[in-house]
């Protein structure tokens, strides 16, 4: 029997706003002023997103680490405090339907809202990257890295970093600046990828403020000392049960660091599990390599009245994020049938400025072969531990696609539900098959979006929300 | 061994495995334990494998912990309280 929820009686909002990093922030601000009722919901308990993580908290020595561009998302998050909107804290999101009924867990409760409008903010993750011995305790990303610097100020002294992306380079000169250098960066872009992303120099241009700080940022790491392995490949990361050294082949020999601490990056990419649930059209992305959501020119979904701002929406970085969340909420006003403020114009010029640099950053840190192609042997699903070699064994037995890889194999139905390899997974059923991952396409992603404790459902809607029996 | 770069902030003590660890009021349980050293949180369901915090965001449950007898917490999504009781989650015990 299908549930009828009495939608009357749940607390009702004009936009309802997920995440709370530079996108989300700005679209609720911005949302709010416009006069519409805005509820902001978000996981961390104070505002900021990953890459403002902590904004509020850190004082002038943590903000002289982390450098200007993290100090500007303070007046972000002062400006979501000051606000009409409400924000909501510590607010899990584990379901919305199609009449825009939103489920969340908070304060050990689960409570629903309904939204007129739903903004998709919740940014973007960290790519998978599959390789030998990436599951060992001690070997984390380097977001990860950069969050532990952010929220606790901890640091590890032998810290190897192995990748590619504008991120390993911040975070490498954040702990410079914090007097712990990385032991050394094993970087991963091949030699050929420079000439390849020289071509976008010219069209790069305008975002020239962004080339300089990445090559200070490369300076800073060389007059730091730190050693930086280029053209890295092979890599392997060593240990019983711990991390212990990682090795790999740089410059035609195999090289061996001894650590007890390694992160990993190869890029960020959009935090899709929220627009998958609510079965938004999706593309392949090729410059971004990953899947993005389909938007009109106003960032509006395939399904009417949900907004994807920020990351989630395809990789900006966060002041595009910020300048994204406010657009999405002038569109969300001029919808609401408010006036349209005449800045949108001007902030229309300053976000395709901002994405100049785009596609040379996409060109020359494109993930690497190793990763989007792991070895037989190399576990890619780390919650329910299935190997490349199983994910393309199924393939070969007439398993057409994720979903099937899933229902075969157990691949993305542990804990993470797929965030942890889900974009991998479809990498290597689209080679396996000689295919693009857009036909392959990517798991359905089913409610609850986070496990929940039972305590949490015993206590569903108590507060404001008496639900009718589904049986 | 990991070092922190500032001693400010109140001091929090709570027990992983039984072994007393020093937390800054606000911070998460897996930032605590891994800045205390212990990387390792979990043991994977499938081959018992040891496992640690990976993102430190909420979204690998790599670094699924009990707490207080609640088993299938995320470490990296919960602050540090004084007092609590928080151990490592073996394979065994989530099997069901």
């Amino acid at each position: 029997m299908k549930t009828e929820p009495k939608t009357a009686t749940l607390p009702a909002y004009d936009v309802v706003v997920i995440g709370a990093g530079p996108a989300g922030m700005a679209c609720a601000t911005e949302a709010s002023r416009a006069g519409l009722s805005t509820l902001v919901l978000d996981e961390q308990p104070r505002p900021g997103g990953q890459i403002y993580r902590d904004i509020e908290a850190s004082d002038s020595g943590r903000r002289g680490i982390l450098g200007k561009d993290y100090e500007a998302g303070a007046h972000l998050a002062s400006g979501l405090r000051a606000s009409t909107a409400e924000y909501l804290p510590g607010a899990v999101v584990w379901n919305i339907d199609s009449e825009k009924q939103i489920d969340f867990s908070a304060g050990g409760g689960s409570r629903s809202v309904k939204a007129a409008t739903i903004v998709v903010a919740t940014g973007a993750i960290e790519r998978p990257t599959p390789m030998p011995g990436w599951t060992l305790p001690g070997v984390t990303t380097v977001g990860a890295v950069q969050i532990l610097l952010k929220t606790s100020g901890v640091v590890m002294e032998d810290l190897v970093m192995v990748g590619s992306g504008p991120l390993l380079w911040l975070a490498a000169t954040q702990l410079i600046a914090a007097r712990t250098p990385p032991k050394a960066i094993v970087e991963t872009v091949p030699a050929a990828r420079y000439r390849e992303a020289a071509k976008h120099l010219g069209k790069a241009l305008p975002g020239w403020r962004y080339l300089a700080k990445g090559f200070a940022m490369m300076r800073e790491v060389k007059r730091a000392g730190v050693p930086v392995h280029r053209d890295a490949e092979e890599i392997v990361i060593e240990g019983e049960t711990a991390a212990s050294a990682v090795s790999f082949v740089s410059g035609g020999k195999r090289q061996r660091i001894e650590t007890a601490h390694v992160a990993l990056h190869q890029g960020v990419v959009p935090n899709q599990q929220i627009t998958r649930l609510m079965n938004c059209r999706h593309r392949f992305d090729k410059s971004q390599r990953a899947f993005l959501p389909v938007l009109d020119e106003h960032f509006e979904t395939s399904v009417d009245n949900v907004f994807v701002a920020g990351d989630g929406a395809g990789i900006g970085g966060a002041k595009s994020a910020a300048m994204r969340g406010r657009l999405v909420a002038m569109r969300v006003a001029e919808k609401a049938g408010r006036p349209v403020s005449g800045e949108r114009e001007t902030l229309k010029a300053a976000l395709r400025k901002d994405a100049a640099v785009r596609p040379l950053l996409e060109t020359l840190y494109a993930p690497s072969e190793d990763t989007l192609s792991p070895a037989d042997s190399t576990l890619v699903c780390r919650c329910e531990e299935i190997t490349a070699g199983q994910i393309r064994e199924a393939v070969a037995l007439g398993a057409p696609g994720p979903n099937q890889v899933k229902s075969f194999l157990r691949a993305g139905m542990g804990p993470c539900q797929g965030r942890m390899c889900g974009l991998a997974v479809s990498e290597i059923i689209a080679a396996a098959k000689g295919e693009e991952p857009s036909s392959v396409d990517y798991y359905r992603i089913r409610p609850p979006l986070k496990p929940l404790l039972l305590s949490e459902l015993a206590d569903f809607g108590a507060e404001e929300a008496p639900r009718q029996a589904a049986e | 061994m990991p070092q922190r770069i500032d001693g400010s902030g109140e001091t929090v003590r709570f027990t992983f495995e039984g072994r007393e660890i020093a937390a800054r009021a606000g911070e998460t349980i897996a930032a605590a334990l891994i800045a205390a050293g212990e990387t390792t949180t979990r043991e994977s369901v499938v081959s018992g494998a040891p496992r640690g915090p990976f993102c430190m965001m909420g979204v690998c449950f790599e670094c699924l912990v009990e707490i207080d007898g609640v088993p299938n917490r995320q470490a990296c999504m919960i602050a540090v309280e004084p007092g609590i009781a928080v151990s490592l989650q073996k394979a065994d015990e989530v099997a069901a």
